[in-house]
């Protein structure tokens, strides 16, 4: 399961349970009782509810920051192939050279002009990784691909007339993981 | 109708003509700009053909109306509530909607004249890099449009901060951190004076933030030589966009805790969490638009963090104590189903479930595979077309009273039930682009993606249909109902 799919399922399970909650309570909203009891019960419920959601809160930071999912941008890169991107109105450039699968490498990314989004894809379109390039600072993405073939950079950052047709090709060689 | 329509808020004939002058403009504003995101939806589904450039243009003017319009009608609900408590300016009421009137038309000049079409964010050095689909003219005209908005709503918040102060003595007062941990809370102390200081404070903040990156961007448009630095005036870009986004949110609330209690019978009086919330509220509405920087990695790493922990925090004083709150005070009420309560619930259900896929963006490992794909638009399309629009329509259904005509109540329902099927269908279609890693702000869509584009037109065209007859009743019961029997006038 893709990151896009976990992503995709916690949002349906999130918004269904509100949906319901939401359900539950219309359903029960013509029907008039004392407003005291009802406002004592549901503000002990609350009071769960509220530490539930800070619990999940910790664990979700806990888990998700670390380690921190950005690499270091002042620390020496332990990536053992760098790739240099610079971002045009409407091309990408990329520094010429193979990539290995399986070997970590560093985009160092950045834009000769406006605002752009260095967005990498895979064949079956979807979004790998990311990071913006921006007009005098350069920033550093580290990613192992783990597939050899074509993959493709579109831009992730609206930048003016041809956004949309921002796009470069390019390969990744090398023996698939698991096979060398 | 006493309990509905309190004496305190009886307008003048020059206070309703005023307010009718913003609401029926907002309702007409919404119903164009939701044309304007229907042509790019149809264009991406290719089942219309325009050029990218007027595409650009639209999806400028549509981003850029949208949250402007949002801003004006959210400023009325707030105007309409917060002059029961303290003494506001008509004048400087009317100034903010001359300054918004003439900015629009700026900003729209710009885009259509002028075919500027660098989007709501202005990302330095895009307005004046645009490779000659647009003049450096075009750009200053329409940053020009925005400092005009900004210093009406300026305005607006200062005439009303001094209001505050007068009856509170000071804003942390009025926003009652007194009680916060301990003391006997005034239980009278209005929740509308709460929210209202807490959006003076922070929105006050967020249009200075934008004027400083808005005449800094001017003075390079025109001196090049002076150089931004594009990580900063993005941060400033940011925080002026998110904090007026979401002020715009707890405006349009202030609504709802006046509203609801009257249509439930039951009291919503504030209490210690309520403080909280809001005060809660005002840090991190201010602290949190590092989210929308989480993949500039030059960013500081404290923070990228703060933005994420402050994404998360966000959520509880929404789901824990607004939309828990409203809740409790609908269930089991014997609440009579009518127009602004049903509004007024599907209203903080597109609150609540549209900030849960908002929320996990703001995690830094899912943004790195969801920032800028149609998921963004997905979460703010979800809170602000199914969350604030619903709270602004509540209100205004509330202002024009109770339809007598069965007819004319049926068509409510109708246009009720359109709006919503059509709004979840085309929200869900952004989020399901978003699954897909579909980019967002592209004039021209894969062939893979246009199923997504095509199903969600045709949402839109529910939502815009509803809206419309929406619009007209609205309209229609705000101009023909005279001064003197108007409901808000007892």
């Amino acid at each position: 399961m893709t990151i896009q799919d976990e992503v995709w399922w916690i949002t349906l399970a999130g918004i269904g349970g509100v949906a319901l909650v939401f359900l539950y309570v219309i359903s029960h909203a013509t029907r008039p009782a004392d407003a005291t009891q009802v406002e004592v019960r549901a503000y002990a419920i609350r009071r769960w509810f509220f530490l539930a959601l800070i619990a999940v809160g910790a664990a979700v930071t806990a888990a998700t920051l670390a380690p921190f999912p950005i690499p270091n941008q002042h620390a020496p890169s332990k990536a053992r192939q760098a790739v240099k991107v610079v971002g045009r109105q409407w091309f990408w450039q990329l520094s010429p050279g193979p990539i290995q699968v399986g070997v970590p490498v560093e985009f160092q990314v950045t834009s000769a002009d406006v605002n752009h989004g260095f967005g990498i894809y895979d064949r079956s379109g979807r979004l790998l990784a990311q990071t913006q390039a921006m007009p005098g600072i350069t920033n550093r993405l580290v990613y192992t691909f783990t597939q050899p073939g074509k993959y493709r950079v579109l831009c992730l950052e609206y930048c003016g007339l041809a956004h949309h047709g921002m796009s470069l090709e390019f390969d990744v060689i090398g023996t698939p993981e698991g096979q060398s | 109708m006493s309990t509905l329509y309190p004496d305190s808020e009886a307008l003048s004939p020059r206070e309703r003509t005023v307010l009718n002058l913003y609401l029926v403009s907002t309702l007409m504003l919404f119903v164009l700009l939701m044309l304007f995101g229907l042509t790019m939806r149809l264009a991406q589904g290719a089942w219309i053909a325009i050029a990218p450039n007027i595409f650009y243009q639209i999806m400028t003017a549509h981003g850029t109306g949208m949250v402007g319009t949002v801003g004006l009608a959210s400023s009325a609900v707030m105007w309409f509530f917060l002059r029961k408590y303290v003494r506001l300016s008509l004048p400087v009421f009317v100034a903010n909607y001359a300054f918004f009137m003439l900015g629009a038309a700026l900003l729209l000049g710009a885009t259509f004249i002028g075919q500027y079409a660098g989007a709501w964010t202005f990302l330095y050095p895009l307005p004046v890099h645009s490779m000659g689909v647009w003049s450096v003219g075009a750009a200053a005209v329409f940053m020009l449009g925005y400092l005009l908005i900004g210093t009406g709503f300026l305005l607006f918040y200062l005439d009303a901060m001094r209001a505050v102060i007068r009856v509170y003595g000071n804003l942390g007062r009025a926003l009652g951190l007194q009680w916060l941990f301990g003391g006997t809370i005034d239980r009278d102390h209005p929740g509308t004076v709460v929210a209202s200081t807490m959006v003076i404070i922070v929105n006050s903040l967020g249009i200075l933030g934008g004027a400083v990156v808005l005449v800094m961007s001017l003075v390079n448009a025109y001196a090049p030589d002076f150089v931004l630095n594009a990580l900063f005036t993005k941060n400033l870009i940011y925080f002026f966009g998110h904090v007026f986004i979401n002020s715009s949110i707890y405006m349009a609330v202030i609504g709802v805790y006046e509203l609801l209690p009257r249509y439930t019978g039951r009291p919503w009086v504030i209490s210690r969490p309520f403080l909280w919330a809001w005060a809660a509220n005002t840090v991190l509405v201010l602290i949190v638009f590092p989210h929308h920087l989480l993949m500039d990695f030059a960013m500081p790493r404290w923070a990228m963090i703060t933005g994420q922990i402050a994404s998360h925090a966000e959520g509880l004083p929404v789901f824990a104590v607004i939309a828990y709150g409203a809740l409790t005070n609908i269930y089991r009420s014997g609440l009579r189903w009518r127009m602004p309560p049903m509004l007024v619930v599907l209203a903080m259900f597109g609150w609540a479930a549209g900030i849960v896929p908002a929320i996990i963006d703001g995690t830094i490992s899912v943004n790195r595979v969801m920032h800028n794909t149609l998921w963004v638009p997905g979460h703010f399309h979800f809170y602000l077309l199914l969350g604030v629009l619903p709270m602004l329509l509540a209100f205004m259904y509330h202002l024009i009273g109770e339809r007598s005509d069965r007819a004319d109540r049926d068509g409510d329902r109708l246009g009720f039930v359109a709006y919503i099927l059509g709004g979840l269908t085309f929200v869900f279609m952004f989020l399901a682009g978003g699954h897909a890693s579909e980019p967002r702000r592209y004039a021209v869509h894969f062939v893979e993606w246009r199923p997504y584009d095509r199903v969600a037109s045709i949402g839109a065209g529910l939502v815009i249909a509803a809206m419309l007859l929406f619009a007209i009743r609205i309209s229609r019961g705000l101009l023909k109902t005279p001064v003197t029997s108007h409901p808000s006038l007892s």
